[in-house]
């Protein structure tokens, strides 16, 4: 019998503010925190705008030598740990170290730190053969993202499994899955996963202009985020951090903790179909969601909130429509959906763990988060997308789902572990 | 708990193109150590690496491919379109979802994006390729190899730098466990460009020297670092129950025991976690220290970091209790490729009963007490230990068991 998981504690750095509680208060009450780009002059791009974190890490309390060696990507991580740790109660001092593991989710890693050193060895652009002189002692940190997991475990003290899990958009739910089975297999009893990019960077914001992924409605920066929606042309890039404490059912039992959820079911597919590209019929990321619900014993009945992937790309919201279709049946219309990139952009891979943090936070103040911008739906997306307006109801079982350039379609159960048989 | 085997291999290194030509010349001990062509190293502080020479993509791989894809990727799918036909293995064939893909990468296809990283700095946004969103992230090769093959089953992709490719074939061994027919797994690492080369250098742990014999000297009294190179190993990893049924009965061996741990934080009192990681693997696999025949070590070639291997082994084995050889010396270091190729040569050594030798190391440590195999050693041999670190404490350990098929016990 493999061991039950849940989330014990919760830390967060999201555009609109530092920790769980100002995440909560802006998606709760279906504010945005879009913007135009202020990280650099925006304006020779196509999409100009993001979701940034107002973020200071010394003022978060990072060291002058930890920031030094430390990309953006790391800081949010680093500091997101942090809270999650004081929040799950844990005592530091108490934890075995060989039982205790870092999974660290990341889509493109230490892409600012990278492109802010790149463009000093290359001075601007002018030399491929670019500068060792010029290189900071820390360059390979940012090379290698494994770097981020490296700096959570320093700070959790963790000496058992620790990793990177790097699957593109769906990294933030993918980490927390692969956390758990380590936990449910027996390789660690605590495991402080989540995710983290900041990817809010010219090459980035080039690199999805190039292919019109991202909003071009520079115009309205505040509402550009329009998942489900007829006028939507793109998603928002964000930044963030989500990271968790999970921890074996017994071991959070006997410690008196206060449990969140369990993570009663993960599954991921591949649609080997487009890097960039999606079917839009949703047959993978439905067999991932029926896969999960299998693994988490719950019927389409019982969920009683989808968090959708909902980036807000014309593609991706009617793969996924079709695909809660496909697995929930006649649920699918009776069952709130709704996505948070509304509020707080994409943040790549950070955001699949963001999203595990605000369903989260749904069944523990009954709360669902609404799809903010969304006044008219596109006509092929008929689903209750919880328009605008948060809505109150009990919260026990939650679906989230993620997908991803690479083809990655991934789906994660959460429910009150009182409410499952054991 | 039915045995989760290797059917097929699928080797791209600069010892060779495909698993013979590599084993060829590891056997033979043909160091392949050069001075860097991928781009012009006469500025750098260190010039060697060991490159894939005599790869041509496009006699591989479909043209639309080409602009698409950073080096390292082509390599993957190269990689793995040869693993997949060793292993007979025909993916329409196999029940729907019921292939995966983990690959683990180091760096990403760091080419690529110092190419588009030129054109953004010097052109402009407008010249930065429709490609780069996917092109040099570290999931690329995942995601390509998925698409060629139409497997569609659970795919995953870990970062641990150079225990990468332990972990990944770790991951796929549970998805086969939790019944997955079969997985693709493993990596092909470096992305040989300026950019990524000044990274490396920074961290001042590639050698400097000018002599290919004299650059990577792991467990050496003169280690003085190591050197950089490209290329790996993909495996298709099965249970041997599911090879039987679609008729394949002989496979190179069974990925036996794993286990992985993290060191403590520089400067920390505590004890390295490697040990732990090599005992944890024997015990998952069933076996005594006294089981294993021989040792991939993974030879870092910096003096503090071989010690700190060196110890863990002693610990473990005794006093030159086993023999320990790191194939690596002929390679470079492949990041997590290299311990995905170090996977692939161990299988081939425990079908050949062959240990390829540690070249170049004329005057190991006397105090590090090894038995550093550094001529081509014939022995039979059941079991290997493969032993994988990366920048920061990662320490991966796994337990390889020979095998040759049915006439085994499953």
């Amino acid at each position: 019998m493999k061991r039950r998981v849940v989330v014990t504690g919760i830390g967060v750095v999201a555009p609109g503010g530092t920790g769980a509680k100002q995440f909560w208060d802006l998606i709760s009450t279906g504010r945005t925190a879009t913007r135009r780009i202020t990280f650099f002059d925006p304006s020779p791009f196509r999409s100009q705008i993001a979701a940034e974190c107002d973020f200071d890490p010394a003022a978060e309390g990072l060291s002058p030598q930890q920031i030094r060696r430390t990309d953006r990507a790391a800081q949010l991580a680093v500091v997101s740990t942090r809270e999650g740790l004081v929040d799950s109660g844990l005592d530091l001092e108490r934890l075995d170290p060989a039982r205790t593991g870092v999974t660290v989710g990341t889509a493109v890693g230490c892409t600012m730190g990278l492109e802010e050193e790149y463009v000093t060895v290359s001075d601007g652009g002018r030399h491929w053969l670019v500068s060792e002189e010029y290189a900071v002692r820390h360059l390979f940190n940012y090379l290698v993202p494994s770097s981020l997991a490296a700096e959570v475990a320093w700070v959790v003290g963790a000496e058992g499994p620790v990793s990177v899990v790097s699957t593109g958009c769906t990294s933030g739910l993918d980490a927390v899955g692969h956390a758990v089975e380590l936990i449910a297999e027996g390789a660690a009893d605590v495991m402080v996963a989540g995710a983290t990019d900041a990817p809010i960077s010219p090459i980035t914001v080039a690199c999805f202009d190039a292919i019109r992924a991202t909003t071009a409605r520079n115009d309205e920066p505040a509402t550009a985020s329009r998942p489900f929606d007829r006028t939507r042309d793109g998603f928002v890039l964000g930044e963030g951090a989500a990271m968790f404490v999970l921890e074996d059912l017994e071991h959070a039992r006997r410690r008196g903790a206060s449990v969140y959820a369990e993570v009663a079911g993960f599954a991921t597919r591949a649609n080997a179909y487009h890097m960039t590209g999606l079917r839009p019929d949703g047959i993978e990321m439905a067999e991932a969601i029926r896969v999960s619900m299998e693994r988490a014993r719950v019927v389409a009945a019982d969920i009683d909130y989808v968090n959708a992937h909902g980036s807000g790309t014309v593609q991706n919201d009617r793969h996924e429509t079709a695909a809660f279709k496909r697995v929930l049946r006649e649920q699918a219309y009776r069952t709130p959906v709704s996505s948070i990139k509304s509020m707080i952009g994409h943040s790549l891979g950070a955001i699949g763990s963001l999203e595990i943090a605000a369903c989260a936070l749904a069944m523990r103040y009954g709360i669902v988060p609404p799809t903010a911008n969304l006044h008219e739906a596109d006509p092929e997306c008929d689903l209750d997308y919880v328009p605008v307006v948060p809505r109150e109801r009990r919260v026990d079982t939650v679906l989230t789902v993620g997908s991803g350039f690479g083809g990655f379609q991934s789906a994660m159960l959460l429910a009150r572990p009182d409410r499952r048989i054991a | 708990m039915t045995a989760t085997v290797v059917t097929g291999i699928g080797v791209i290194a600069p010892t060779g193109l495909g698993t013979e030509r590599h084993w060829a010349n590891t056997v033979a001990g043909r160091g392949a150590i050069g001075r860097v062509t991928a781009f012009d190293p006469g500025g750098y502080s260190s010039r060697l690496a060991g490159e894939v020479t005599g790869f041509r993509a496009g006699d591989h791989l479909p043209g639309r491919l080409l602009p698409q894809t950073d080096g390292l990727t082509r390599l993957s799918l190269v990689a793995a379109e040869w693993a997949l036909r060793d292993a007979a293995m025909d993916p329409p064939a196999l029940p729907e979802y019921g292939i995966g893909v983990v690959t683990a990468s180091t760096a990403g296809g760091f080419e690529f994006g110092q190419r588009e990283l030129e054109k953004l700095w010097s052109k402009g946004p407008q010249h930065v390729s429709a490609y780069q969103s996917f092109a040099w992230f570290y999931a690329v090769n995942t995601g390509q190899i998925s698409i060629r093959h139409g497997l569609r089953g659970p795919n995953g992709v870990l970062v641990t730098d150079q225990a990468g490719g332990l972990d990944a074939v770790a991951q796929a061994r549970r998805r086969v466990r939790d019944g997955t027919a079969a997985m693709v797994c493993g990596a092909l690492d470096g992305s040989p460009c300026p950019w990524g080369w000044v990274a490396r250098l920074a961290t001042g742990q590639v050698s400097r020297a000018e002599d290919a014999a004299r650059a990577y000297l792991p467990f050496d009294a003169d280690a003085a670092g190591y050197v950089p190179g490209d290329g790996g190993a993909l495996l298709v990893l099965e249970s041997a129950a599911g090879a039987r049924a679609r008729g394949v009965h002989s496979w190179y061996g069974e990925v036996a025991g794993y286990a992985t741990t993290f060191d403590p934080p520089p400067g920390s009192a505590r004890p390295p976690a490697l040990r732990r990681a090599i005992e944890d693997a024997l015990a998952d696999a069933g076996l005594a220290a006294t089981d294993i025949d021989v040792v991939f070590a993974d030879g870092a070639g910096v003096p503090e970091r071989d010690r700190a291997e060196a110890a863990a082994l002693r610990a473990v084995f005794g006093p030159r209790g086993v023999p320990v050889t790191v194939p690596k010396t002929m390679t470079g270091r492949l990041g997590a490729g290299g311990s995905a190729l170090d996977l692939a040569t161990a299988l081939l050594a425990l079908r050949h009963g062959v240990i390829p030798p540690t070249v170049n190391v004329a005057r190991p440590v006397p105090g590090y007490d090894l038995d550093l195999v550094t001529r081509t050693r014939r022995q039979p041999l059941t079991a290997a230990l493969v032993v994988a670190r990366g920048h920061g404490g990662f320490n991966s350990a796994m337990v390889l068991r020979g095998g040759h098929g049915d006439t085994d016990r499953d």
